[in-house]
């Protein structure tokens, strides 16, 4: 149930921002983090920066989702399974 | 991990009875299966899954409902991925778009009002499933859509939330649970502080975990241990993103749009103030208003026991069709069509425990 993932601010207009996750780029939304800005890290789910996070506990986290756990390889799955509900 | 084990075992040996733990979290379920968590377990120790996916909780009149908007010309269903192969009374979103419904995959709310805004001679309804984290997207939409003054646009709203499934679990004699791992996400946007009632009213210990294997091995540890004293505390294993009070904006965005109200859950049924309506000043972008929905009765498929693995009665092995006749391939329930269903968890990770033939059989998913 509503997996987050870390993801770096790379680039932001008002609420709108692009952020890197892995090996994906994607939109979402800082409506709900809006002190979050280029170069800071946020948990991101279904599209919405959910939390600011510090970049070690992104790392920490990143580690854990692609090493232990809970995404194969992230941006390998179909398009279909990307976007799984939380 | 070797000293948790061992802490563990000598925790369980303490307590001298068998142990329920359930954690809430699809995504838990996911990484406990397949980290393979389960296997430090004392015997003593059970850790079972519980109503935390949202595809798996979500009504059948629901499904039946959103596969019957998709089949109208004039609509375009937005959903997400995992609600796709939910099998209804009469097929499921994936057959219904094979047979020429509109039905396309989203990862985000905002995607759908984007697919609004470049439709505006259709009709876009999206699939509000989820839990207390993904709500405040949806509420988010909806805004965006009265401010761009959307006339296409709306929800067909089945969000639900989470404490009160978990009040109904523990007031069902038939299933005693001793502690809970509380969902880590859920905790993000609510705060953690909810989780109290369960720990003052209930007696009931709760730790909010984060998802590697190590976190929620330490998570049950932290439970056990107060099993043991016994105690019933609140625990907060995951401060760096859970706070006490949570994510003040989301909770606006939800009190905005939304208003507590009854929610038909598949397995625990209808529950007063378990879902989320919208509220009357957003009307006109609630789907069931809008297109005259009238929701069907709930009909399981036969011989599915998802509704007995959500509220932790049984556990996929124990069921007739796993593995054999349901697969994440050809699913019957939805507990195996979703990536965050125990069924498919088990089947990924655990079905060699299995111990009927059908449980060789390779199937690639």
């Amino acid at each position: 149930m509503c997996l987050a993932l870390p993801a770096k601010i790379e680039d932001c207009l008002d609420e709108i921002a692009w952020v890197r996750l892995g090996d994906a780029r994607m939109k979402v939304s800082l409506v709900m983090t809006p002190e979050a800005g280029v170069g800071d890290w946020v948990l991101v789910h279904a599209g919405f920066a959910i939390h600011q996070v510090t970049e070690d506990d992104a790392r920490e986290t990143w580690m854990i989702v692609t090493e232990h756990g809970l995404m194969e390889k992230p941006g390998a799955t179909s398009p279909d399974q990307k976007a799984e509900t939380a | 991990m070797a000293l948790l084990e061992t802490e563990l075992a000598d925790l369980a040996t303490t307590i001298g009875r068998p142990v329920k733990l359930m954690e809430v979290c699809g995504t838990h379920t996911v990484n406990a299966c397949r980290s393979g968590v389960h296997s430090f377990m004392p015997k003593a120790v059970d850790l079972i899954s519980g109503p935390g996916c949202p595809v798996c909780v979500t009504a059948q009149r629901y499904i039946d409902a959103l596969i019957e908007l998709g089949r109208r010309n004039d609509t375009i269903i937005a959903t997400y991925g995992d609600m796709l192969r939910v099998a209804g009374a009469g097929g499921s979103l994936e057959v219904a778009r094979s047979e020429g419904a509109d039905v396309r995959v989203v990862t985000s709310a905002l995607e759908a009002v984007e697919t609004a805004i470049k439709n505006p001679e259709r009709d876009v309804v999206f699939a509000a499933v989820g839990f207390e984290t993904t709500a405040p997207a949806t509420a988010s939409a909806i805004i965006t859509a009265a401010n761009e003054k959307l006339l296409n646009f709306s929800v067909l709203p089945a969000h639900k939330l989470v404490i009160p499934a978990m009040k109904a679990l523990l007031s069902d004699p038939d299933i005693r649970i001793d502690g809970f791992l509380c969902p880590g996400h859920v905790s993000v946007i609510t705060g953690g502080d909810v989780f109290g009632p369960i720990v003052k009213d209930y007696k009931k210990p709760c730790v909010i975990v984060g998802f590697g294997a190590n976190q929620i091995m330490e998570g049950i540890v932290h439970l056990v241990r107060q099993i043991a004293v016994p105690e019933a505390q609140l625990e907060n294993l995951y401060p760096e993103a859970a706070l006490s009070r949570g994510n003040p904006i989301a909770q606006e965005l939800i009190d905005r749009v939304f208003v507590p109200g009854m929610a038909a859950w598949r397995a625990l049924g209808e529950m007063e103030e378990s879902g989320l309506d919208i509220r009357p000043e957003f009307g006109k972008y609630d789907a069931v208003g809008r297109h005259g929905i009238s929701f069907g009765e709930d009909r399981e498929p036969p011989g599915c026991r998802c509704a007995e693995v959500i509220t932790g009665r049984c556990k996929p092995l124990d069921c007739s069709l796993f593995a054999g006749v349901c697969t994440p391939i050809y699913p019957v329930g939805p507990c195996m069509v979703s990536s965050e269903g125990s069924c498919q968890a088990y089947f990924r990770y655990r079905r060699h425990e299995l111990k009927s033939p059908m449980a060789r059989v390779r199937v690639e998913v």
